[in-house]
């Protein structure tokens, strides 16, 4: 069992498949193998919630729009915590019930997977209401940083005295609640470009939550499971930070949020911005010799990824070159892009990655920024007041021209105003990226 | 100290493996495009969801008497369920637009 789950590490496209399949085996045989008298009423319990699991995670997964992926995987995260949790909150009860001492190795199998995982729930449920939209604006406690690792060790503190002690059931609970409370406290105060590195934090989480589950029971497929996605998952995340140039405690602690209030108020901008019509960035696309699109996470948001490759191959007709510059955090998550783009058949080399296109932009006539915002702005590189201070950019603002769709003047995902609206050479472009590129192509086939 | 050295000898095959599947988990990330790390954080999300085993597990050795556990441990292997099923799913999605290409 253990070896087909292995199965599903290849990058291979099948591995999915195997995986599942895999999972299948390991579910069956535990449940068929176990030794033992069990009443059927407790089968019939399984099962059911088995059914119903797979409807309701089949139909949510299959109905929910690509954009919406980041969100969902959350999700899906955030249930394996609970369930880690849950498992962990049980065997506890167990213990408690059995009145057999339990050894100090089990004690914290156990403690720790209540923990994380529910940690890693609540926090999960935070990251998707995030995404979502329904909460958007970091919250931010006074000191709140202070009070995050306070809590933190305070939790854990908490958990190192129920090993000692045994605890009882109350106090269990207390635990199962503070764990929770921490969860979110943990994710509350991130926003900005952070999200997907706290998604792959969570999600390692989980794995090790799962770890710990399988600690306790000897199960060698929970423990590799587990394990594996646990290195793997913080190797992702290590990797996601230093796309983003910020060491991990540095997200871990929330420090990002907390300098963001002081630098926004300090870097803002002054000057003026230009506004470009239709017919404008039509005629300009049309007389270049090449054109650089960066996507953003407006252009998800919009469901523009069709529109943008008629547009490409419309001007490609015409003898434009045309390349994509991806940002490797662009959207909510990394390769968000490129999925996207994918979905709607843009060609692979056309997806050009963030230190090849750079070069290039000084020779590019038009840059088109599809609702990207923080990915293209200078401050990253000029302002050390910046929270983004260091993150590497796309240097969009060395190209002849630079057109900015969004939908509106604001900041984006980060907080902070674009110094790059306000260089002499950019246009904005307003308007819903769909509807505004959908004008566009119209514009440009009248030209000829 | 005893204590922690009887420990690591009685679960001595167990550290075994997650040394090993640490190495595997890091090998494998190391391998992979920016490009695909989307759906492999998906595919990594759905693997985690083997805690289901262990929540199945449960269930199978609770007391029938114990409508707590019970009602616990069938929360719990919902849960799990969507997280291994809907992980599957979405990762398949993914990939899929992948595959379409070629």
């Amino acid at each position: 069992m253990g070896l087909k789950m292995m199965g599903n590490a290849k990058t291979a496209r099948n591995g999915n498949l195997i995986g599942a399949v895999g999972m299948t085996i390991a579910i069956l045989g535990t449940i068929f193998l176990h030794e033992g008298e069990v009443s059927t009423m407790i089968y019939g319990m399984i099962f059911g919630a088995i059914a119903l699991g797979t409807i309701i995670g089949w139909f949510t997964a299959k109905k929910v729009q690509m954009t919406k992926m980041p969100e969902l995987v959350s999700m899906f995260n955030g249930m394996g915590g609970a369930c880690a949790a849950l498992i962990s909150l049980i065997e506890y009860t167990h213990h408690q019930h059995s009145g057999e001492p339990a050894t100090t190795g089990t004690m914290i199998a156990i403690i720790a997977g209540l923990v994380i995982g529910s940690v890693s729930f609540s926090g999960s449920i935070i990251a998707f209401l995030k995404l979502n939209g329904t909460m958007n604006k970091p919250v931010r406690l006074p000191s709140y940083n202070m009070l995050n690792n306070v809590f933190m060790l305070g939790v854990l503190l908490f958990g190192a005295f129920m090993v000692y002690s045994g605890g009882n059931m109350m106090l269990a609970y207390l635990l199962f609640a503070a764990a929770l409370a921490y969860g979110i406290l943990f994710t509350l105060p991130i926003g900005g470009a952070d999200m997907p590195v706290v998604i792959s934090l969570l999600n390692s989480f989980t794995g090790l939550a799962a770890a710990f589950g399988g600690f306790l029971y000897g199960n060698k497929v929970m423990l590799t499971g587990g394990i594996l996605v646990g290195s793997a998952g913080t190797l992702l995340t290590l990797v996601m930070c230093k796309a983003m140039n910020r060491p991990l405690s540095n997200v871990i602690f929330g420090a990002f949020g907390a300098g963001t209030a002081g630098a926004a108020a300090g870097s803002e901008v002054k000057g003026t911005t230009k506004e470009a019509s239709v017919s404008d960035v039509a005629v300009l696309m049309n007389y270049s010799k090449s054109v650089v699109i960066v996507p953003g996470y407006g252009l998800a948001v919009a469901q523009a990824q069709h529109v943008i490759h008629e547009l490409e191959m419309l001007l490609e007709e015409r003898g434009v070159s045309v390349k994509y510059a991806i940002h490797p955090v662009a959207g909510r998550m990394p390769g968000h892009m490129n999925v996207l783009l994918a979905e709607s058949n843009v060609a692979y080399e056309k997806l050009v990655e963030m230190d090849d296109i750079n070069p290039e932009f000084p020779n590019t006539d038009v840059v088109l920024i599809v609702g990207a915002n923080d990915v293209v702005n200078p401050a990253a590189k000029n302002n050390p007041a910046s929270p983004i201070y260091g993150m590497p950019i796309l240097e969009a603002e060395n190209a002849k021209n630079i057109i900015i769709n969004k939908r509106s003047m604001n900041a984006g995902y980060a907080g902070i105003d674009n110094e790059l609206f306000y260089n002499p050479k950019a246009s904005m472009f307003f308007g819903d990226a769909k509807k505004a590129l959908t004008e566009l192509i119209a514009e440009l086939k009248t030209m000829d | 100290m005893e204590q922690i050295l009887s420990f690591f000898n009685d679960n001595r095959d167990m550290i075994y493996f997650i040394i090993l599947s640490v190495f595997v988990g890091v090998e494998v990330i190391g391998g992979v495009p920016t490009v695909l790390h989307t759906p492999l954080m998906s595919g990594a999300n759905a693997i985690h969801g083997v805690v289901i085993v262990g929540a199945i597990y449960v269930m199978l050795n609770v007391n029938p008497d114990d409508t707590v556990a019970l009602i616990l441990g069938c929360l719990a292997v919902l849960l799990g369920t969507l997280n291994v099923v809907g992980g599957f799913v979405v990762t398949d999605r993914m990939l899929e637009m992948f595959k379409k290409k070629k």
